[in-house]
């Protein structure tokens, strides 16, 4: 159990040290025009990185397939419909759900 | 600096991510559970509130490894807070213990929706979004913890494939801004997918914000 606890105290401290860097090194400061244009495009390059992630990662190093490519299909399918986020998320849990008990 | 939403403006965009947000709390909560007993896993949602990172640590306390490799592993998760940190930065007034403070808000969704697309931030948004995702992360670890006896095996019910979707729908969010924002949501995905047989996990995340250079084209 002391394991678990030292785990918690670490990520926490380490999480909030991660979050506050970037704001206390750049605070209030205008971008120019350069790096504004690199800044906006950060939340897609990592949101990117996080889908392919999510749908393949293997625990440690490596890649896995398995059903949650189906809800990764499922998904994109739900968001071509325009469907709401909780539709979204419900469709490929089911979608993963189903393809696993088939 | 452009003016700011209110809180209030932000906590109603954070509401879609509320259902969702549950769900993958309950996933937590219920896999936590049987390796991390009741009250920690609780503890770990309200102190570090950062799914992936949690997730990652847990899968290491799993599979039996010790405290060092589980830090090791929610770090490398968390390590995109540094890039992502970087940009909303300079979006941020105030004193420096200030602006360390409004970075707490920082999470993956609320960094969507403050999001202006022009390399600035909408500050209200980004700290009135995280407010109702919090409190959902916190609940849905709860409900995860106390009925995860009843609900059985979070994988047979696909919840893993919650984060998939989350992401899908935030990246879709993010890339319909511009062509470069497509451009680097591939980029992004492209990089995470070549590094991941090999690379530890996190490692091809941070790698893979590098795609956001395309940005120097423009300019």
């Amino acid at each position: 159990m002391t394991t678990v606890w030292i785990v918690v105290g670490a990520l926490f401290l380490g999480t909030a040290t991660m979050k506050a860097v970037g704001p206390v090194a750049f605070g209030g400061r205008s971008l120019s025009g350069r790096s504004a244009a690199v800044v906006g495009l950060v939340a897609p390059a990592i949101l990117g990185a996080l889908v392919v992630y999510e749908t393949f990662s293997a625990g440690g190093a490596g890649l896995q397939l398995d059903a949650r490519i189906v809800g990764l299909a499922g998904a994109g399918l739900a968001l071509v419909l325009r469907l709401p986020l909780i539709a979204v998320v419900l469709v490929a849990a089911l979608a993963t759900g189903l393809a696993r008990a088939i | 600096m452009r003016e700011s939403s209110n809180l209030r403006a932000g906590v109603r965009a954070g509401l879609p991510f509320v259902l969702p947000t549950i769900a993958l709390g309950i996933s937590f909560g219920v896999l936590a559970r049987p390796v991390m007993g009741p009250v920690a896993p609780i503890v770990m949602s309200i102190c570090v509130f950062s799914g992936a990172a949690q997730f990652a640590a847990l899968s290491v306390l799993v599979a039996g490894g010790g405290a060092v490799a589980a830090i090791a592993a929610g770090m490398l998760m968390n390590a995109r807070w540094l890039p992502m940190g970087f940009a909303v930065g300079p979006s941020l007034p105030g004193r420096a213990f200030a602006r360390a403070l409004q970075g707490q808000a920082i999470v993956d969704a609320s960094f969507v929706i403050s999001s202006r697309g022009d390399g600035t931030f909408d500050r209200g948004l980004l700290l009135g979004a995280t407010l109702p995702q919090g409190a959902s992360w916190v609940t849905g670890t709860v409900i995860g913890v106390v009925a995860g006896p009843v609900l059985g095996d979070p994988q047979q019910l696909g919840l893993d494939a919650v984060f998939v979707a989350f992401y899908l729908a935030l990246v879709v969010e993010e890339a319909s801004r511009s062509r470069l924002a497509i451009a680097s949501a591939v980029g992004g995905a492209a990089i995470a997918l070549a590094l991941m047989p090999f690379a530890p996990p996190g490692v091809p995340i941070i790698v893979a914000s590098l795609a956001a250079l395309l940005g120097l084209r423009r300019a």
